[in-house]
């Protein structure tokens, strides 16, 4: 069941559109990743399932039928550009945000007291924020946004400010979150934790959705049919029997066993190549190579921008 | 509606916990009660410099007739002397030279010659010294010239001080015994206070927001709360500051005036220790039977003004006054990036405030005058204006029309800043004008 969905969402402001249609379905209990250039409109469409600004045009579900005000006190959002109050205490500010959200007062310090435990940062309570550096007001943020157990949560490049060190802690929490039923919109500009983490992701780009799907789906879609193989053997064979059958991309002779990269033309398979490389060396490893979200992204923007221009 | 409760609450504890608010609202009373008292005491302050003059008298009709006081003396010398002296003062003991001419009673005039300046009190102290010794000269030539016996004494008769005991007949008729100076003490009071606080408290809200937007918490909190209940919440929540300390300068003042009266005899009896405290000061200032009398009619007075009237309208202008303010501070706050954008929107805010403390001025002079009544109607200026006016006696009629005018104008501000502030708070990195301000005006939220 999708926890929340956006349909046909549009977004003018003045005489630039931030959103035009866009529709995205977020299946409950998984991490759906949100991606698009700068300026594309994804801040819009966070704001938007925030309540933050009203969409011109669309509708906005969650659980099932239309959002309601109150729906904001299940959702935690941690936006992009984020900060503390300065001058106040660590554990008076993330107790104030947490009644905010709805929490009771002795429920919010419980949490809290839960959290500050759990990442070893009780000692910060009465610090003053402005004591605390960037990475460590971060974690304070991620306390605070995830505080009332929120059904959906949107976090916007949690991960900014992080030593590796922290990443890994944060990203262990958002798993464990999920895991225990939480759903989670992901919005950032690093490749390589979409493919870490988001089951399923939509990329928006000048205003509209230009893809979506399961992530696996996506790149599974982009690749274009190229085999990295390792091979013991004479190159120069391959080269000669191999013909106008496929293209060869690169090939290595200095390491351990030789490798190559392969991409194959029409008419013919992974079969029929396997079958060309057994008769003429001896095959170490033979791997289809999928694309990263990494180069799907840019393939993808680029296309878009090629096609409109 | 709780959300707005939590924001308040948060605006007013960490500002009512801040030291400098603790600071200035225990020391401003002091810092008052000091900048009048201070300037008092030292101008009543004898000059303790021992000076002496030496007196030349030409005319010998003040010879022996100066008489020394404290640190001043005076020493009469003959005319070798003076023509010494006249060349050497500098060199001399002497501090100044005093020269009366044969012929002072036709030229009025004498010299004081030093090689200092002379201080004001010391000329002063000498001219009256001189004039006195000189009025008596003559009384006594034209009293025998007469030769009316007691005609000394009948002159004296004449002498006479008048005071003028303004009254004001109330609208049911009863006369009250008014007084012109406390009105206008007590109108440019209220006024200047609410002058003050908007300004100070204005400000504060719109430092407010600004930090809220610089700090970038604001898109946290308004993923909860709606931007006009944050807001709403942070004026309210200022505006409770501002009570508070006006609350405690309250009672630190009563606490004060009542131990003041006490000591005044046949007023009240000083009973607390805190009023024999105060009693040694005070006495110290009211020392004469006059000054006690003075006093007790001013405190007389003070007890017929209509006082539950003018803080019921101190309290509604305050509140009114400071809505009108701080919601359009807070729509500044909302829509600029920094403290020097802020200053080309802050000046035509303060521009009309200002005015009204200039129009509040001529206001008390002249209360029931047109420029008095239409600038206690303008809502941006009603607040000021009116409560200068308020201690001389306002027909209700206009009293009801400036407060609903001023009702109708804060409530349509707040909209309008609500608007602005909405789209401001998110707005960043774009120099905004008046025209994007309108714009933003028209925005769906």
């Amino acid at each position: 069941m999708d926890l929340f969905s956006a349909q046909e969402v549009t977004k003018t402001y003045s005489n630039f559109k931030a959103l035009s249609e866009v529709s995205i379905s977020v299946p409950e209990g998984t991490v759906f990743g949100l991606l698009g250039p700068n300026g594309a409109g994804k801040t819009t469409l966070i704001r938007i399932i925030n309540q933050i600004t009203a969409p011109d045009s669309g509708t906005i579900w969650f659980e099932g039928r239309k959002m309601k005000e109150d729906d904001i006190y299940r959702i935690g959002y941690l936006p992009e550009e984020r900060g503390l109050y300065k001058k106040m205490k660590v554990g008076e500010q993330a107790l104030y945000l947490g009644m905010l959200k709805g929490l009771s007062r002795r429920d919010a310090m419980r949490e809290l007291k839960m959290w500050f435990e759990k990442f070893e940062i009780i000692t910060w309570w009465d610090k003053k924020v402005m004591e605390l550096s960037k990475g460590m007001q971060q974690k304070v943020q991620f306390i605070c946004t995830v505080l009332h157990k929120p059904k959906l949560m949107i976090f916007d490049e949690p991960f900014t400010g992080f030593d590796p060190i922290n990443v890994e802690l944060m990203k262990q929490e958002i798993l464990r979150m999920k895991k225990e039923g939480a759903t989670i919109i992901f919005s950032t500009h690093n490749m390589e934790s979409v493919e870490e983490l988001c089951d399923h992701i939509a990329l928006i780009d000048k205003s509209k959705k230009i893809l979506d799907g399961p992530t696996m789906n996506i790149r599974e879609q982009y690749k274009s049919n190229i085999f990295d193989i390792g091979y013991k053997g004479d190159f120069a064979k391959i080269e000669q029997a191999f013909g106008k059958k496929y293209s060869i991309l690169a090939h290595d002779e200095t390491g351990r066993t030789n490798s190559l990269k392969i991409q194959f033309l029409n008419g013919s398979n992974s079969g029929t190549l396997l079958k060309d490389l057994v008769e003429h060396v001896e095959i170490v490893f033979f791997n289809e190579l999928i694309p990263s979200m990494n180069e799907v992204f840019i393939k993808v923007v680029t296309q878009n921008s090629n096609s409109q221009s | 509606m709780s959300k707005i409760g939590l924001v308040l609450n948060r605006e007013y504890t960490t500002r009512v916990r801040k030291k400098s608010f603790i600071i200035m609202t225990l020391l401003m009373p002091a810092l008052m009660a000091a900048m009048m008292i201070v300037p008092g005491y030292l101008m009543t302050r004898d000059d303790t410099k021992e000076r002496t003059i030496a007196v030349y008298d030409g005319s010998s009709i003040l010879l022996g007739q100066l008489e020394s006081n404290d640190y001043t003396k005076y020493k009469f010398i003959p005319e070798e002397k003076y023509n010494r002296v006249k060349d050497h003062l500098k060199t001399s003991d002497f501090y100044a030279l005093l020269v009366i001419q044969p012929n002072v009673l036709n030229t009025k005039t004498v010299q004081l010659i030093s090689t200092s300046n002379i201080p004001f009190d010391l000329k002063n102290q000498i001219q009256n010294k001189i004039r006195s010794v000189i009025e008596k000269e003559k009384m006594a030539e034209v009293i025998k010239q007469s030769g009316i016996p007691d005609l000394e004494a009948q002159i004296k008769a004449t002498k006479s001080s008048i005071s003028v005991n303004t009254i004001k007949l109330g609208e049911s008729g009863e006369a009250k015994k008014s007084s012109t100076e406390i009105g206008m003490a007590l109108g440019y009071i209220f006024g200047f206070v609410i002058y003050m606080f908007i300004i100070l408290y204005g400000m504060m809200v719109m430092q407010g927001v600004m930090e809220e937007k610089q700090s970038r918490i604001v898109e946290v909190i308004i993923s909860s709360v709606k931007p006009f209940e944050l807001m709403m919440g942070k004026i309210v929540g200022i505006a409770l500051v501002g009570l508070t300390q006006l609350a405690i300068w309250i009672v630190l003042g009563v606490v004060i005036f009542s131990s003041a009266k006490g000591l005044i005899p046949g007023a009240q009896h000083a009973t607390t220790a805190q009023d024999i405290m105060a009693q040694s000061g005070a006495m110290a200032q009211a020392n004469t039977p006059e000054q006690l009398d003075k006093m007790q009619d001013i405190l007389g007075m003070l007890g017929s003004v209509n006082f539950p009237l003018i803080i019921g309208c101190f309290i509604f202008f305050f509140i009114g006054g400071y809505m009108l303010y701080s919601s359009l501070f807070a729509a500044v706050g909302s829509a600029v990036d920094s403290q020097e954008d802020a200053q080309q929107f802050t000046l035509p805010i303060m521009m009309p405030i200002i005015l009204a403390i200039m129009v509040m001025m001529s206001a008390i002079k002249n209360p029931e005058g047109p420029v008095a009544f239409w600038f206690s109607m303008i809502p941006f200026t009603s607040p000021v204006v009116m409560m200068a006016r308020i201690p001389f006696g306002v027909p209700a009629w206009q009293l009801i029309l400036s407060m609903v005018l001023l009702i109708l104008t804060f409530v349509g501000m707040v909209w309008v800043a609500g608007k602005i502030y909405r789209t401001g708070i998110l707005m960043y990195g774009k120099k905004t004008s008046w025209k994007e301000l309108g714009k933003w005006l028209t925005y769906r939220s």
